[in-house]
């Protein structure tokens, strides 16, 4: 059905495509509304799933693990520092191989308080054993958090899913969505260590120096395992829906010199940007990276890269231009740190980037000359 | 009163110090709730005398979860069961660091929010996993590791905190009296909605007792009227026998003192502020049962 909605509601209407048996979650700027709107389904009875309204984040995640270890569907979003007070919780998501699903709306950090598009958020939880996605339509973001469900269970894979929208930019915007029923794209959930009080046994038990290495390796397995996994969902999404993604999404990259790689919807910006650049003579792409983890292969050989950060790791420099970098060691870079906290950045600005590139640079948009 | 099962859901293997009154207790809990029961475990001693992977020494389905979330965990679970059809038994059993500190946030919710569980604290008195440091329910007067001295500010009143919820059934017990500790988990697994027993655990190392007086002491924490036994139902509160004996003729407060190592030269006005402390809570808990507050 065509429809016209805001990236919070796409999630929620997919959830709710998703059937989740229990929904815990608590609210925060600028993700309520997937929260409310889940909290209408299922008191309307369009939805039926258990609405658990906790206490704080910490609980939110840990309800989810609760939940899903019984081998249910579980659900739930975030931001910020509700993403940050979860975290102890998403190692442990990840340690028991539960594949909770959940949302999570970009946000800076604070102090001081600001409610506006940062990655840093989801950066820091780069290491917790989640698959991360990053979208930057309404119509991705529904479409990624339905082919979240089927890759987060996949009995390959095992671990949780964590899909990433930009607050407000994506968040709040509304734009032409297209719901889907699902039918079996998502297959039911079976989850081979579920608790059985027929067969009991512990779960998570003290592990020793000889055991919990093994533990570790296997989640690594699956993470490796994941990217076929994942191009299965989104091929095979593409089948059924006719709408095809993939690790990265790619404006006019084959022929390109220069590419402007970034997350979110700032590929969407720098899709505009490549445009004015060729009309100026300057071959130019948009690399827009969908996978943060697992980190994809990228194919940038023999091109200058534009990196834009909307995160950074103190100390050391932007996130996206870090991982890329650790995989591309000889790959020219240019890595611009921009749109923190929101700070607006328009097409006219990554044009501006990439015309006066500085190879092997770091560039703070707003503060360096 | 019914007959206390003969099957054991805690295997003779546990990791538990000699005379450890946390795994009796466990032992009563598990053969009044069966085998259709999850036990969700915070960070405390349990998650360590359980066993180490690949073992177990229980008999039923153990989730160890991290220190703060156990009655957030066990909100899921226990929806997730409903969801499901099933009547499976929800019990945190959890040390009090793991409720009057770290966790007092995550169990609030759950029992404001009508989880249908059933919440067990065993009490120490301290952390005992970590070598026995303060807790906010050490009493007054003990010695920790983290008091030396003796700990100089009152134990948390956590049994007011969780009675300001209003829920259908909350108990105290100690397994020094096992029947009554027996029945209230009964009791507690058949109400629905949440369920709080708060159990005081006599811990020989941390409490520097013989391994062989755990059960004596905890009678004394009764007699003496240190720990009292009681159960409110949907509101009505109601003294248990062994602390009706007790508050009629009580026993000395040093004698609960003196046998134990933790007490070691308690000071006088700190005995003292414990006997107060004693006297207005019976006075309190007396004026409940007759309804008159």
């Amino acid at each position: 059905m065509l429809t016209v909605a805001t990236g919070n509601k796409a999630v929620a209407a997919a959830v709710k495509e998703a059937k989740p048996a229990v929904v815990a979650a608590y609210p925060i700027t600028p993700q309520t509304e997937v929260v409310e709107q889940i909290a209408e389904y299922v008191t309307a009875g369009d939805m039926d799933a258990r609405y658990i309204p906790v206490e704080s984040e910490h609980s939110a995640m840990t309800a989810c693990i609760g939940a899903s270890i019984t081998g249910v569907r579980s659900f739930t979003a975030t931001s910020s520092h509700g993403l940050l007070y979860m975290h102890e919780m998403l190692h442990w998501a990840a340690g028991a191989r539960l594949p909770i699903v959940m949302a999570n709306v970009n946000r800076a950090l604070g102090p001081g308080w600001n409610v506006w598009a940062e990655h840093s958020d989801a950066f820091s939880q780069r290491d917790t054993g989640w698959l991360q996605f990053f979208v930057a339509t309404v119509q991705e973001a529904y479409d990624t958090t339905l082919m979240a469900f089927r890759i987060a269970e996949d009995t390959g894979i095992l671990l949780p899913v964590m899909v990433n929208m930009d607050g407000f930019l994506l968040s709040h915007i509304m734009q032409s969505l297209e719901t889907v029923e699902i039918g079996d794209y998502i297959p039911p959930m079976v989850l081979p260590h579920k608790i059985d009080t027929e067969n009991p046994t512990g779960y998570g038990a003290l592990t020793g120096p000889n055991d919990h290495y093994k533990f570790r390796w296997d989640m690594e397995r699956a993470m490796r395992h994941s990217a076929s996994v994942i191009r299965d969902a989104e091929e095979e999404f593409a089948r059924r829906f006719g709408r095809k993604y993939g690790p990265t999404d790619e404006y006019l990259c084959d022929d390109a010199d220069v590419l402007i790689v970034s997350m979110g919807t700032l590929g969407k910006e720098a899709e505009v940007s490549v445009d004015i650049l060729r009309k100026e003579g300057i071959k130019a792409g948009s690399m827009r990276v969908r996978w943060f983890r697992p980190f994809p292969e990228l194919d940038i050989r023999g091109r200058d890269l534009v990196v834009l950060d909307r995160g950074y790791s103190f100390g050391f420099g932007g996130v996206l231009t870090d991982s890329i970098k650790s995989r591309y060691r000889d790959a020219p870079i240019f890595s611009v740190v921009a749109g923190l906290g929101g700070q607006e950045v328009t097409y006219d600005d990554i044009a501006e980037f990439v015309r006066n590139r500085r190879m092997g640079e770091e560039y703070w948009f707003g503060v360096d000359a | 009163m019914s007959e206390i099962p003969k099957e054991e859901y805690l295997e003779k293997c546990t990791t538990a110090c000699a005379g450890c009154t946390s795994s009796l207790t466990l032992r009563y809990v598990l053969k009044a709730a069966g085998p259709d029961t999850v036990l969700v475990v915070p960070a405390c001693c349990t998650s360590i005398l359980q066993g180490i992977y690949p073992n177990t020494a229980f008999n039923v389905p153990v989730y160890n979860i991290a220190f703060a979330a156990a009655a957030a965990c066990a909100s899921g679970m226990s929806e997730a069961f409903a969801s499901m059809g099933k009547k499976t038994n929800v019990i945190v059993y959890a040390g009090d660091g793991g409720t009057v500190d770290i966790g007092i946030q995550a169990l609030s919710g759950a029992l404001e929010r009508g989880t249908d569980f059933l919440y067990i604290c065993y009490d120490n008195e301290a952390y005992g996993n970590t070598g026995m440091q303060r807790s906010g329910a050490t009493p007054m007067g003990a010695r920790t590791t983290t008091t030396p001295g003796g700990k100089t500010d009152a134990k948390k009143d956590l049994d007011r905190i969780v009675a300001a919820h209003n829920i259908p059934y909350q108990a105290t017990a100690t397994p020094a009296y096992p029947k009554d500790l027996y029945e209230k988990v009964k009791t507690a697994l058949a109400t629905p909605g949440p369920s709080f027993i708060h159990v005081l655990v006599p811990c020989p190392p941390g409490w520097r007792i013989a391994s062989d007086m755990s059960v004596t002491v905890g009678k004394l924490a009764v007699k003496t009227g240190s720990w009292v036994l009681w159960e409110r139902k949907y509101g009505e509160l109601s003294i248990s026998s062994p602390s009706k004996g007790a508050m009629k003729k009580r026993a000395p407060l040093r004698d609960y003192l003196s046998v134990q190592g933790r007490f070691k030269g308690i000071s006088d006005p700190a005995v003292h502020e414990l006997e107060q402390a004693i006297e207005k809570n019976l006075a309190e808990l007396a004026k409940q049962e007759a309804g008159e507050c």
